[in-house]
């Protein structure tokens, strides 16, 4: 399949032409632009290497996410980022591409947090490979985290190597009714108190707070903060990371806003808050979407829209310096000289 | 009218204590903890703020002169050896912290803050950063930046580049930018990673905001003994298969444990082939369950001892001799030479028979200290260099231990970087056509190739000279028609 890949590169750069890196397409709503003969990672597909005792486990690009989840859980194991899905047959390719992390990313880490390796071939049908498949790995730039939400703009990424974390012992979610602005305080504040949190969303005017961790810990941060059980608490955290609910279901358009965890409160705009107030989900429309794009910049972070809006990196390439900007040009032309594969992840800002 | 020299220029924006252009002013910037590699630089500039930093930059770039940036000097690969023809570059005298966010769980510091200090200021918040290289007490955020630091609980708390959020960085044009931010994430490109464990090629860091870890309320460390190193290896995995990430999993061989007990009397087993020290962390409760499960694991695997720190006093004991386990070899040998590879843990056994082998081949001693949790060998190569050909001896002795670690799987370096120490050895892991990437990649940031040359990255040319180019695909690269530069 590499050998073919390769060729229809090479093929295609020599024409002129693109090709779509594409999985199972379940990511697609985040990337704007997606032309040219597609290339169906799913053809590169299983699991090369997977040794639990090792902490390690070696992907090829177009294995369902899902089987990968399902083998590592059988080894009580899991990928620690807690990546949502958005679609049956998401890749691992199309994960790692697109670089999205879920509930847990505030406290254990995200996607480029767990890659330790990566092969990619890139614009010039050259098969590459960075990093490695051990833990602690410092030979050469780290390529293979700059891959990590570079959404198929430097090549095909082949195969992944992660870094895996046992399943916790035990797990509760508490439930607690309070405004937004307690909720961000609370957040913030258990977690520098030490509490054994892996999850935190405000939504609707209630605080979902989920510890995890050996039993003992889980149940004593349990009695400290109180608040009420909430009995289906697998599903709910797995809807709300796969954005199944109501809040995503009724927005019209939808903006992400990564910004300091303690960043006061939006008072005029319907907000939903995760990542321990890292990460906010604001419904804003076309008159508003400068406020808050001003507003995240202020708060040390920056917003774009995620869904029903006009481009979805366009927004967020603003707050990149012109220097940045050309190394980011300067980058994607070493790997991707003819342009082959899909621009820059910075929307019409930076062409 | 005759153009400024780069004294002059730089002595117009630096105060006067902060340019050394006198041989016996520059002797202690030399070299730094790769001592082995010695030279003197063009001059040493030592700014007092970024400003001032930005203005060294744009007046190297402008006489087209190299910058080699230098931190603390504690790196252990040559990282930070000035170039004769080059600017050294020292973020010393940048050293405050200028703003702590205890709710956040951030700091904000300037490159020159030592590593130690940052969690000495936070103490008070019940916090403190996470990663923890031997060297701590001396070496500076800025170097751990620039070479992705790691330490003894990085396995749990991750390394360097897991818990930076934002930096500052200067360009060898002098241009300022910031990467990452307040937030986990920002647009574009991730390049606070790439610049993260890029070793003063990219750019130079003034500002790092680092990510602030709550403080487990309690810390236990147990220390078992096995009759084997395979055993001790064997008992790691299983650790680990029990579903355990312990706070720190260290293993020393008995050359590393007798060499230690003669030197800080941690109290270790010396009728043992091989100890393991693992530490659990967190609240009480959690710590008790944790080293029931632990000293069971551990008794089942073969341990032919265990004990379990009783106090703080004891933990740190325990501690102490795996700490001072470079110091210790240096005491029972003039001089050592420490490796740092990292290879998948199951090839440990074969790793250290052959190390056993090569102690043989070369006629030197070597004690095998260990990050078992995450692969990380240090072996420590004894030589004496005021032997004839021992130190060509123990060169080459490390040079078989890393390509061992890259045929087995593993990698060169896990923690101290290439620099110039493990420059050749990069032809070996890399290919070509992946080096070649690399140097693109420093091309974006640093056009003219200023930064730092000749370390981390080598060309192609060099490689060729080396001889040892990666095999690809069981035939050797060809070298005729390599772009050479």
């Amino acid at each position: 399949m590499i050998d073919l890949w390769q060729q229809q590169i090479k093929a295609a750069a020599a024409k002129g032409e693109k090709l779509a890196i594409k999985g199972s397409g379940s990511k697609l709503f985040l990337s704007p632009t997606h032309e040219g003969a597609a290339l169906d990672t799913r053809a590169h597909s299983g699991i090369v290497e997977y040794d639990p005792k090792e902490l390690v486990i070696v992907v090829k690009c177009g294995t369902a996410l899902a089987e990968v989840e399902k083998a590592m859980a059988d080894a009580g194991q899991m990928l620690a980022f807690e990546p949502p899905h958005f679609g049956e047959g998401a890749t691992i390719g199309g994960m790692v591409a697109t670089g999205v992390s879920g509930p847990r990313r505030a406290y254990a880490g995200a996607v480029r947090d767990f890659v330790l390796g990566a092969k990619v071939i890139d614009g010039k049908g050259d098969h590459l490979s960075f990093g490695g498949k051990v833990m602690k790995n410092v030979a050469g730039f780290d390529v293979s985290r700059l891959l990590v939400g570079s959404f198929g703009s430097l090549g095909v990424i082949t195969e992944v190597a992660f870094k895996c974390l046992p399943l916790p012992k035990a797990e509760a979610t508490r439930v607690f009714e309070m405004d937004s602005a307690t909720a961000i305080e609370a957040m913030n504040r258990w977690y520098a108190e030490a509490d054994p949190i892996t999850a935190t969303t405000w939504v609707d005017g209630e605080l979902y707070v989920r510890f995890a961790g050996a039993a003992p810990a889980v149940n004593s941060a349990v009695q400290k903060r109180g608040g009420e059980a909430l009995a289906n608490d697998l599903d709910w955290w797995r809807d709300w990371r796969e954005q199944r609910h109501a809040f995503f279901a009724n927005a019209k358009e939808l903006h992400r806003m990564s910004c300091k965890s303690t960043a006061p409160v939006l008072d005029d705009m319907a907000t939903a808050i995760e990542w321990g107030g890292a990460l906010r989900w604001v419904e804003a429309d076309e008159a508003n979407a400068a406020k808050l794009r001003y507003q995240a910049s202020r708060a040390g972070g920056y917003a774009s829209v995620w869904r029903g809006g006009a481009s979805t990196h366009a927004s967020a390439a603003q707050s990149l310096s012109e220097p940045l900007k050309e190394i980011h040009a300067k980058l994607k032309t070493s790997f991707d000289p003819y342009n082959v594969f899909a621009p820059l992840p910075l929307g019409e800002v930076a062409r | 009218m005759k153009a400024p020299t780069l004294f002059e220029e730089l002595a117009n924006v630096l105060p006067r204590d902060c340019l050394k252009i006198a041989d016996e002013d520059m002797r202690p910037y030399e070299c730094d903890g790769l001592s082995m590699y010695r030279a003197l630089p063009k001059c040493v500039a030592l700014p007092e703020d970024e400003k001032q930093l930005a203005e060294v930059m744009r007046i190297c770039h402008a006489h087209r002169v190299p910058v080699v940036a230098r931190g603390a000097g504690t790196g252990l690969s040559g990282g930070a050896m000035p170039d004769p023809n080059a600017v050294l570059l020292s973020t010393a005298k940048m050293m405050k912290i200028i703003s702590v966010d205890p709710l956040a769980c951030t700091a904000r510091v300037q490159p020159g803050v030592r590593n130690l200090a940052i969690s000495e200021a936070v103490v008070h918040h019940g916090l403190y950063y996470a990663p923890d290289p031997s060297s701590q007490i001396a070496c500076t955020i800025g170097g751990n930046v620039a070479e992705n630091s790691g330490g003894v609980h990085c396995l749990k708390y991750g390394l360097t580049v897991h818990n930076i959020r934002k930096l500052r960085v200067v360009l060898m044009t002098g241009e300022i930018v910031t990467l990452g931010g307040d937030g986990l994430d920002s647009p574009g490109y991730d390049l606070l990673t790439l610049m993260i464990g890029s070793e003063g090629l990219l750019g130079i860091v003034t500002e790092v905001t680092v990510k602030l870890t709550p403080k487990p309320k309690l810390a236990q460390v147990a220390m078992a003994s096995f009759a084997s190193v395979e055993t001790a290896g064997a008992a790691v995995g299983e650790i680990i298969a029990a579903g355990i990430i312990p706070g720190g999993l260290e293993m020393m061989d008995q050359i590393a444990t007798e060499a230690v007990e003669g030197f800080v009397h941690a109290g270790y087993d010396l009728s043992a082939a091989a100890i393991l020290l693992c530490e659990s962390d967190g609240t009480p409760d959690e710590v008790a369950d944790e080293m029931a499960r632990v000293s069971e694991v551990l008794r089942k695997a073969g341990a032919t001892d265990i004990k379990v720190s009783n106090n703080e006093a004891e933990r740190l004991r325990y501690w102490s001799g795996r700490k001072n386990a470079f110091p210790a070899t240096g005491r029972i040998s003039p001089d050592y030479y420490c490796m740092d590879g990292t290879i998948p843990r199951r090839e440990l056994p074969r790793v250290l028979n052959e190390i056993a082998r090569l102690s043989e081949k070369y006629g030197l001693r070597c004690a095998n200290v260990f990050h078992a949790g995450d692969g990380n060998l240090h072996p420590l190569i004894m030589f004496d260099a005021n032997v004839e050909g021992e130190l060509q001896r123990a060169e080459d002795f490390g040079a078989d231990i890393l390509e061992l670690c890259v045929e087995v799987g593993g990698t060169i370096t896990g923690e101290h970087g290439v620099g110039i120490e493990k420059i050749n050895q990069m032809c070996v892991q890399f290919s070509p056509k992946e080096l070649t990437r690399m140097h693109e990649i420093k091309h974006a940031f640093d056009e003219h190739a200023l930064l730092n040359p000749g370390k981390a990255v080598p060309t192609l040319h060099r490689c060729a000279e080396f001889g040892r180019m990666k095999v690809s695909q069981g035939k050797p690269m060809p070298f005729a028609d390599l772009e050479r530069f």
